[in-house]
């Protein structure tokens, strides 16, 4: 390497690294801030606790019912995934590889429907869940939630790929369409579905604004929505407010620190392709 | 073969087109009509008060001055946090995909990270690290000899203040498409650059940019849409203040439909900003690079 080019590459890692340590500092810092012991964020700008502590910890999960918000977010998120799963790879499948009136009229209309954003629906949604007694329910979470445009798409986008003849193999040797979907096309579909399953999984976690609307029960809250208010009601404890954030944060970084290869390449399905 | 043309194949899709049609199609549409009723408080509790309307709700919104704030306030939000969102994005792909960068991966993931993140629980945090008196941003300024700012309760500081977090938050998020689309560019398109003399900038303008402009277009489009939907940094950071300057679009049809169950008014804010994201998509649309024969 000749000098200038170390000097180049001395000062493009010196701005990664900074960019890095910036990018990371909030999440550390909450991390820190919630083993800072009571009142210590109060005193002045802390970076790291004095006597580090996990009573905040504690207290989340005895005291303020965290818990039961914690296990309302696993719920919903698990089983969204879950019936997710099976109703997209099966439109999926059919939209890549069975043949019915109106497939592709069908399936054009369901992208322009893409360009709709949800909060037009959200009105009369909650009407409509409000009627059918789904309101503070947590199906009137899973069930709105269960079929996705976008993972319909990424589905058929991926089934695609899928060799009509060995299709037809399977169909020659008597299996029914049920068992080709079945036997056939979803274990070749496996990488596309973990990959939905994460995002499935992470959106649900994640989202806010429709749990907030219609999970206002306090039993029924999400985690998300459950730290909205700890921190409307608890201003000053931040120190438990922080370390309400690292549980709510944590599911879902450790989800993508494990599966980031699917979950990237969803992005970039949905992305190149779209 | 003749078994996948039998009725049973539309069976396969039908779960799905089902709960897409009663519980999004039905809705949407549903929206439209509400939107031009005076849908109320009383009307969830009897049906039987509601009146239609006509336009009455469009016309309200138009004379609304808080209708306004809130699009001007989402306007800023999408003009100025898009743009710098995708530039730090650019930038940070940029880096990472150089010749010379080692532990491509580890940046990668590091910049991504804040993408994956809960928004509700990094706007708490956020709120904290802005805390005008304790926060650690003014601890950083007040090293430099800055002297504090009141980052969420300066009425001209909170918009930009909310535009930062969301940059933090989603610029990994473009950066990865970004990288894509880098690594899409074939080395012989380098290579003939370097035949001609040029040196590190003027491939980045003549090969570099030129050959990114279709996930340019794609990155503004998704940007747009996303930022438009402004909601849970000014729900949870500001409340929409201080004095509504960061009210977004979708915080007053919050408020307007779930608060105080103005449900007709709320479904022509939401169809107003429906109808914006439409004309942006358009517009971004029409402004996409042609290529030669496509």
């Amino acid at each position: 390497m000749s000098g200038r080019r170390r000097l180049a590459s001395l000062a493009l890692h010196l701005a990664l690294l900074a960019a890095a340590a910036a990018t990371l500092f909030p999440l550390l810092w909450m991390v820190s801030a919630s083993l800072m012991p009571a009142g210590e964020t109060a005193l002045g700008p802390r970076l790291v606790p004095s006597a580090p502590t996990l009573a905040h910890y504690r207290a989340l999960l005895g005291r303020l019912h965290l818990l039961r918000s914690a296990a309302n977010s696993a719920v919903l998120a698990v089983s969204v995934t879950a019936i997710s799963l099976a109703v997209n790879s099966l439109a999926g499948y059919a939209f890549a590889k069975l043949r019915f009136a109106g497939r592709d009229a069908l399936f054009r209309a369901l992208l322009a429907a893409m360009v709709v954003p949800g909060q037009v629906a959200m009105l009369p949604l909650f009407l409509l869940l409000k009627s059918l007694g789904l309101v503070n329910s947590l199906w009137g979470v899973i069930v709105p939630g269960a079929a996705s445009i976008f993972a319909i798409f990424l589905f058929r986008q991926y089934a695609l790929s899928i060799p009509d003849s060995l299709l037809d193999a399977a169909r020659v040797d008597g299996a029914g369409e049920a068992r080709v979907y079945w036997s056939i096309a979803l274990p070749a579909c496996r990488p596309i579905l973990v990959t939905l399953a994460v995002f499935t999984f992470m959106g649900t976690w994640n989202d806010f604004l429709w749990p907030l609307v219609v999970l206002s029960d306090a039993d029924l809250q999400t985690l998300p929505v459950a730290l909205a208010n700890l921190a409307g009601e608890h201003v000053q404890d931040t120190e438990l407010m922080m370390a309400g954030a690292v549980l709510t944060i944590l599911p879902v970084v450790i989800v993508f620190v494990c599966l980031q290869r699917y979950y990237l390449r969803g992005l970039l399905g949905g992305a190149v392709k779209g | 073969m003749s078994v996948n043309r039998s009725p049973l194949a539309i069976g396969f899709a039908a779960p799905a087109l089902a709960l897409i049609a009663v519980f999004f199609a039905l809705p949407v549409a549903a929206s439209l009509l509400l939107s031009l009723t005076d849908f109320d408080i009383y009307a969830i509790g009897d049906p039987a008060t509601l009146r239609f309307v006509g336009l009455a709700n469009y016309a309200h919104l138009l004379r609304d001055p808080l209708f306004w704030t809130a699009l001007a306030n989402t306007a800023t939000f999408v003009a100025v946090g898009g743009p710098l969102s995708i530039a730090v994005s650019l930038a940070a792909a940029l880096a990472v995909h150089a010749r010379l960068t080692r532990f491509r991966s580890v940046f990668r993931t590091v910049f991504f990270l804040p993408v994956v993140t809960t928004l509700v629980a990094v706007a708490v945090v956020w709120r904290v690290l802005y805390h005008p008196r304790v926060g650690v941003l003014n601890g950083a300024l007040a090293a430099l000899g800055i002297p504090p700012l009141d980052w969420l309760g300066d009425a001209r500081l909170a918009m930009p203040a909310l535009i930062l977090m969301a940059v933090w938050k989603s610029f990994g998020f473009n950066m990865v498409i970004f990288l894509a689309g880098l690594q899409a560019i074939p080395e012989r398109l380098y290579e003939a650059a370097r035949i001609d003399g040029a040196g590190a900038a003027a491939q980045l303008r003549h090969v570099t940019l030129p050959a990114l402009a279709p996930t340019l277009l794609f990155v503004a489009i998704s940007t747009g849409i996303g930022s438009f939907q402004l909601f849970a940094e000014p729900y949870v950071m500001t409340a929409g203040g201080p004095s509504n300057r960061t009210l977004s679009i979708v915080l007053l049809m919050y408020r307007e439909g779930f608060r105080w169950w103005n449900m007709g008014y709320a479904a022509a804010v939401a169809f107003v900003l429906f109808a914006i994201l439409l004309a942006v998509t358009a517009l971004l649309w029409r402004l996409r690079p042609r290529e030669a024969g496509a």
